[in-house]
């Protein structure tokens, strides 16, 4: 019989992890988390997430670096901002919630299938060509890349917003391109500075 | 003297054209001038902000620089998720006077950013224009509507400088000007789930589900939306939530039976105001609101 660890040692864990959430998420307040576990419970998807918001923050404060970027919740949280406004240490939790997808997506540690990550590149990408996005153009592509089959399942409700004429494939553009080039170039070079 | 701009956003011009056409009727009603920002680009909303927030701030900050190189004083968003994306992209201009995203900026000739106010339709008819100005324009009150005004997150969360972050009166108050009875219900601000009907469906449906269910049992004949987001996912998800949930969302008109209508809430204005169908768009909606219409 094989025994397998489940409790990690502390000298597993990653202490300096919540500097790093600080300094993606400008949330300042992790620390004074007193898990009184009000965000979960304002929540309306709590119930779906592997860790609660509570958990999470726990985590955090405790260095659990891996298990907090590999969790479902971030990428269910729908953003509602209620957690945040009802913190009664004041903790920016929405913007945390922000903060690990973009380290998840940096590590390349989002859960398999998961579309959100696919959805955000596809976003940023069709924007810095044509300054303007057309959804239905984001949603084809993403569909492509995570879920062909889903497309078929799609179909028929493409369908009936095409009659609609709520169906507006892509095509608009910014005049100004090359602004827009400039400013995404202005910000590469301060990066690589 | 207010110099209102205007901040579309690429909902309104794809699958929410309704939204839009009967928004600028009913500016024109009020005799509130707007300016569409000239070359505004898409301010990349919260998909945006989980993978780059640098780019982010940028790309939502030019179109706040443009509105103040265009000399506007306010700008008009009704798209809550553009709101809420530029609101906290000005936050970040306002607060680093001298990082990446402002040098970026200043780099491509974009100069300010800070001052312009941003705001919401909904707002500016409330505060603005004024709910007597309202029921004064009001040719075909609506008197048997019993409408549920859903506010969604992100007018009044995380900024509650609009109305209360979980129950607002606003959006109500409008909607009583034009006529209508107002439903109250503790949801006025639960989230919608946004784009998780489409990224994790499951979820998604089911806080669709709660909501419509809710406003059913509190006697909505009706509801009105503020965000094209959250009108997408009552209106072109509702056949699919009854489906999944196996409950019908119909309600009775007379002796006549039919889905529970939703509406923009400027479409809503519209018929108020005694604007013809065509004009406000009423036929792009999916769960088509014949009844409600003939109910006026
Ligand atoms: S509401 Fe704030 S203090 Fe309470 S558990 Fe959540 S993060 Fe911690
Ligand atoms: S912002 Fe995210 S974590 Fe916070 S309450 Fe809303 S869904 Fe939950
Ligand atoms: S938030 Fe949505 S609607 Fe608004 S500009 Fe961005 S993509 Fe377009
Ligand atoms: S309710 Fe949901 S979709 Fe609507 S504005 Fe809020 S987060 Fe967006």
């Amino acid at each position: 019989m094989k025994y397998i660890r489940t409790v990690k040692y502390e000298s597993e864990l990653n202490k300096s992890f919540y500097k790093k959430v600080i300094e993606s998420s400008g949330c300042e307040k992790i620390l004074e988390c007193i898990q009184c576990g009000t965000c979960s419970s304002t929540c309306p998807v709590s119930l779906y997430m592997d860790f609660t918001p509570r958990k999470l923050m726990a985590m955090i404060k405790g260095g659990f670096e891996d298990e907090a970027l590999k969790s479902k919740t971030i990428w269910i949280c729908s953003s509602c901002y209620s957690c945040t406004v009802m913190c009664p240490a004041q903790i920016k939790i929405t913007d945390i919630m922000y903060a690990l997808k973009r380290m998840a997506i940096e590590k390349g540690v989002y859960p398999k299938g998961m579309p959100i990550p696919v959805l955000a590149e596809e976003m940023s990408k069709v924007i810095a060509e044509k300054g303007r996005n057309s959804e239905m153009e984001v949603v084809t592509r993403m569909m492509l890349r995570t879920n062909p089959l889903g497309m078929l399942k799609m179909a028929p409700m493409g369908l009936s917003l095409f009659r609609k004429g709520r169906m507006h494939i892509g095509g608009e553009k910014i005049k100004n391109r090359k602004q827009m080039q400039k400013l995404l170039s202005g910000l590469k070079k301060k990066e690589a500075k | 003297m207010k110099n209102y701009g205007y901040y579309p956003g690429c909902s309104v011009r794809s699958s929410s054209k309704s939204y839009e056409k009967s928004l600028l009727l009913v500016m024109k009603g009020v005799g509130l001038k707007m300016k569409e920002i000239d070359d505004w680009n898409c301010c990349g909303a919260t998909a945006y902000f989980g993978t780059d927030k640098k780019m982010a701030g940028a790309v939502a900050g030019r179109n706040l620089c443009l509105a103040e190189q265009q000399k506007m004083s306010d700008v008009i968003i009704p798209c809550t998720g553009c709101y809420l994306t530029l609101r906290k992209s000005q936050d970040n201009i306002k607060e680093n006077k001298n990082d990446t995203i402002r040098s970026a900026l200043n780099g491509a000739g974009l100069k300010g950013g800070d001052k312009v106010s941003l705001r919401h339709p909904v707002d500016v008819l409330y505060n603005d224009v004024g709910i007597e100005k309202i029921k004064s324009l009001v040719k075909k009150p609506l008197k048997e509507w019993k409408i549920a005004s859903y506010y969604g997150c992100q007018l009044v969360r995380p900024y509650a400088d609009v109305d209360d972050p979980y129950h607002p009166v606003i959006l109500d108050e409008i909607m009583i000007a034009c006529g209508a009875q107002a439903v109250d219900y503790p949801y006025k601000t639960r989230c919608c789930g946004g784009a998780l009907t489409g990224t994790v469906e499951d979820v998604g449906l089911r806080l669709v589900y709660i909501l419509l269910a809710e406003m059913m049992k509190r006697g909505a004949n009706c509801v009105v939306t503020m965000c094209p987001l959250c009108h997408f996912n009552f209106d072109v998800y509702q056949k699919k939530v009854e489906e999944k949930f196996g409950e019908e969302f119909k309600k009775s008109f007379g002796k006549k039976f039919e889905p529970l209508p939703i509406l923009h809430f400027t479409q809503a204005m519209g018929i108020a105001f005694g604007y013809k169908e065509s004009e406000l768009g009423t036929g792009e909606l999916m769960v088509e609101p014949k009844a409600l219409l003939r109910a006026v």
